[in-house]
């Protein structure tokens, strides 16, 4: 008799109607929207301050070079000492001061320049000031020293090199980012949902051992069965409860933004300026476009693909064990042992993919984790987007599938002695001992 | 074919550690089976061996004259003593669940489960979860869910714990009750008082060897002590005890009686007749109280375990 589809069903209903089930798809959107709102409005309510920097130039060469933008602006004192104006800017509670000591060579250097404040100012800000004053002096020395500034500008070469494969594919920089971020995000996605359902998978598991139904289940399934149909179950719960989480998250985000009139999208000033800059920049079109492109030259067709099988086989890998540990334990603080070694694995994969893939999408070590089975899902899905020739795929699935067999034989050996296991905690001897009964 | 179990050299290990040497019952059909033994003796792998829970190393065992397989789990209800149901889940959604497990189809589950439900009178139960129950309550949830599909084979392990004396013996008439319609019923308990009462047959497991089996009239024949005992109005009743002692293996007995009369076990040696005993006391005078003493189930428990 197959019980499987009834047992499904089961865990699939149970888990879906469970009351902090249901709390938790609905109100993690809620609760995750309603926190970037307010970091948005904090950030955004930061901005609306105007900072006030007093400059007191006592050399006089950095003249008007600074121009006051919509949350920064600046105020030359002139003609009172230093202790003076600290205390000016002090009473006046400006943001801080500026101090350009006299030069008498006609050069300023760091030691010329000093920033006074309140409290440590921020880090944007000293950049900004920097990279004024280093344009503005370079520019000045370059006209002492009688450089035709025109003709220096007019010089500068721009290079970018064009990346062609053998094969006549063409990539950029701008490729590799985008690859990276498909790659790194699929890896990611997968992490999490080990992380998340397996160890649901296995308290549900530890739920039937507490419970004491075990012995009348098994006494009408196949513990096999009652694993495969735990996993499945609670799989399809989890993929249910993303679904919802992506549809809600992604209407409530356009709801707040529209009711708050909050943009989302360009929550902190750095990259808010960033931005503004690039799109002054005509090549930012260009690099859009670039991010566009490369987006359509991904191998879209292998990498979904690849994706439902790679993301398929390695959480059926994980939850296996995750269902081993949950029958092999009474309860759920002496998981620890046998969880750690299993999300330092996962990590470890995480790491790897994000370290190597970068580095050399094809290089040895990359490679040869793309192979090894419990890191391969992720390692393999980071890959991808980069090309991997498809007897490396299909080699790698392969090794993907037979180790899934050959975990869950494991599993189900650990499972169906460990789930009448009562009052004790085994240690790994143990486990490996089971596995000939 | 009258017996519709067969175990046959049955033999299990775990590790280093044989937790069944050889085993064989029979169990005939239509019988309470009464299977005893210490705590650890290899009761519970035995019933899992049955169950297919547990697959023998060697050894072999039939079901109506079939090999185990597969199908015989429609065929077994099985109320084992770790047991338990799903705490967050609904008595009726929950005991339809277990019953598809066994074979029935949803409707059929459906109408059973009404049947029980208005006769052991938890009607109002169907839509409770299990949490709400107390453990005696969840426990005849547990009893209904082991009998609906109405097996050839029923194994109660310990089915009483848990139970208060009126849900306790409406449970052990449900059982005759299930045994007068052709279940054939294994009994695995510590209470011997309930196996003196239901069993038919027994089989005693010790150290995972089994050392004792067969109808519990015969066991107990097997175990007979050959003693009487007697009460005897007499005047002189040291005399008569002196008297005894010389002739017979004598000791003393307590028992409720009216008069102060002398009480004694009398222990006959082979060869000898109780009538020869009963008429020798008749002369010596009133003779109010004369028993065979039987064994209870018990005490034949505790010597055959002592013994081995």
């Amino acid at each position: 008799m197959n019980h499987l589809p009834l047992i499904i069903k089961r865990e699939y209903l149970t888990k879906v109607k469970n009351k902090s089930f249901v709390i938790m798809t609905f109100l993690s959107p809620f609760i995750f929207i309603s926190l970037i709102a307010v970091v948005a409005y904090l950030s955004q309510m930061n901005n609306d301050k105007t900072r006030v920097i007093s400059i007191l130039d006592e050399s006089g060469l950095v003249k008007n070079i600074f121009k006051n933008s919509a949350n920064t602006s600046y105020n030359y004192l002139n003609g009172m000492s230093l202790d003076d104006a600290k205390v000016l800017v002090q009473e006046s509670e400006g943001y801080g001061l500026l101090y350009i000591s006299d030069v008498s060579e006609g050069q300023i250097n760091s030691k010329n320049l000093t920033f006074y404040s309140e409290e440590s100012p921020s880090l944007t800000l000293i950049t900004n000031i920097e990279s004024e004053i280093q344009s503005e002096l370079t520019l000045q020395n370059r006209i002492n020293e009688g450089i035709d500034v025109e003709k220096l500008k007019a010089s500068k070469v721009n290079i970018e090199i064009n990346q062609e494969s053998f094969d006549g594919e063409k990539t950029s920089k701008v490729d590799s980012i985008v690859k990276l971020i498909f790659g790194g995000a699929a890896g990611y996605l997968l992490f999490m949902f080990i992380i998340i359902y397996g160890n649901m998978i296995m308290r549900s598991v530890i739920e039937e051992k507490t419970s004491r139904i075990i012995e009348v289940i098994i006494s009408s399934v196949k513990p096999i069965q009652l694993m495969l149909g735990k996993i499945i179950g609670t799989s399809l719960a989890g993929i249910t409860q993303f679904v919802i989480w992506l549809i809600l998250g992604g209407v409530l985000m356009t709801l707040v933004s529209l009711i708050l009139g909050i943009d989302m999208a360009q929550m902190q000033t750095p990259q808010q300026q960033m931005v503004e800059q690039a799109m002054e920049n005509p090549e930012a079109n260009i690099q859009i476009q670039n991010i566009v492109a490369a987006f359509f030259n991904l191998p879209l067709a292998n990498l979904i693909l690849a994706f439902i099988l790679f993301f398929i086989g390695g959480y059926l890998l994980y939850s296996s064990l995750y269902a081993a540990i949950g029958a092999a334990v009474d309860n759920e603080t002496d998981t620890q042992q046998f969880v750690i070694p299993i999300a330092l694995i996962l990590s470890f994969a995480v790491y790897i993919g994000i370290f190597t893939v970068i580095e050399d999408p094809h290089g040895t070590v990359s490679t040869v984790f793309s192979f090894i089975p419990l890191t391969s899902p992720v390692v393999m899905l980071m890959r991808i987007p980069f090309g991997v020739p498809i007897w490396q795929q299909v080699l790698s699935f392969l090794i993907l599938i037979g180790s899934f067999m050959f975990t869950v034989w494991f599993a189900a050996k650990i499972y169906r002695v460990g789930i009448l296991m009562y009052g004790k905690k085994p240690s790994y001897k143990e486990l490996i001992k089971w596995i000939r009964y | 074919m009258n017996n519709l179990l067969e175990v046959n050299n049955v033999s299990k290990y775990f590790g280093t550690f044989k937790a069944l040497n050889d085993v064989s019952i029979s169990i005939p059909k239509g019988s309470i089976f009464g299977l005893l033994g210490p705590n650890g003796a290899g009761k519970t792998t035995l019933i899992r061996v049955i169950n297919q829970i547990t697959m023998p190393d060697s050894g072999s065992v039939s079901l109506d004259g079939e090999p185990l397989s597969q199908k015989h789990i429609m065929d077994i209800g099985y109320l084992p003593e770790e047991r338990g149901l799903y705490k967050s889940m609904k008595v009726g959604e929950q005991a339809i669940y277990l019953a598809q497990l066994k074979g029935l189809s949803k409707a059929e589950a459906k109408k059973r489960l009404k049947y029980w439900f208005e006769r052991l009178e938890i009607g109002d139960w169907w839509n409770k979860k299990i949490q709400e129950l107390s453990k005696g309550m969840a426990q005849k949830i547990q009893f209904i869910v082991t009998v609906l599909h109405e097996p050839k084979l029923l194994i109660f392990d310990e089915p009483f714990s848990g139970f208060d004396p009126i849900n306790a013996n409406l449970i052990k008439d449900e059982i005759l009750r299930l045994r007068e319609n052709g279940a054939t019923v294994i009994f695995s308990t510590h209470r011997m008082e309930s196996v003196e009462e239901l069993c038919d047959d027994i089989a005693l497991i010790h150290k995972s060897n089994k050392i004792l089996d067969g109808k519990l009239v015969d066991v107990k024949r097997q175990y007979k002590i050959n003693t009487y005992e007697v009460g005897v109005r007499v005047n002189n009743q040291l005399e008569l005890e002196k008297d005894l002692s010389e002739k017979f293996n004598v000791s003393v007995a307590n028992f409720k009686t009216l008069e102060n009369e002398l009480k004694l076990n009398i222990k006959l040696q082979q060869g000898e007749n109780p009538n020869d005993l009963l008429s020798y006391l008749t002369q010596k005078g009133e003779v109010s109280h004369f028993v065979e003493l039987i064994p209870s189930v018990n005490d034949i428990f505790i010597q055959a375990v002592n013994n081995n």
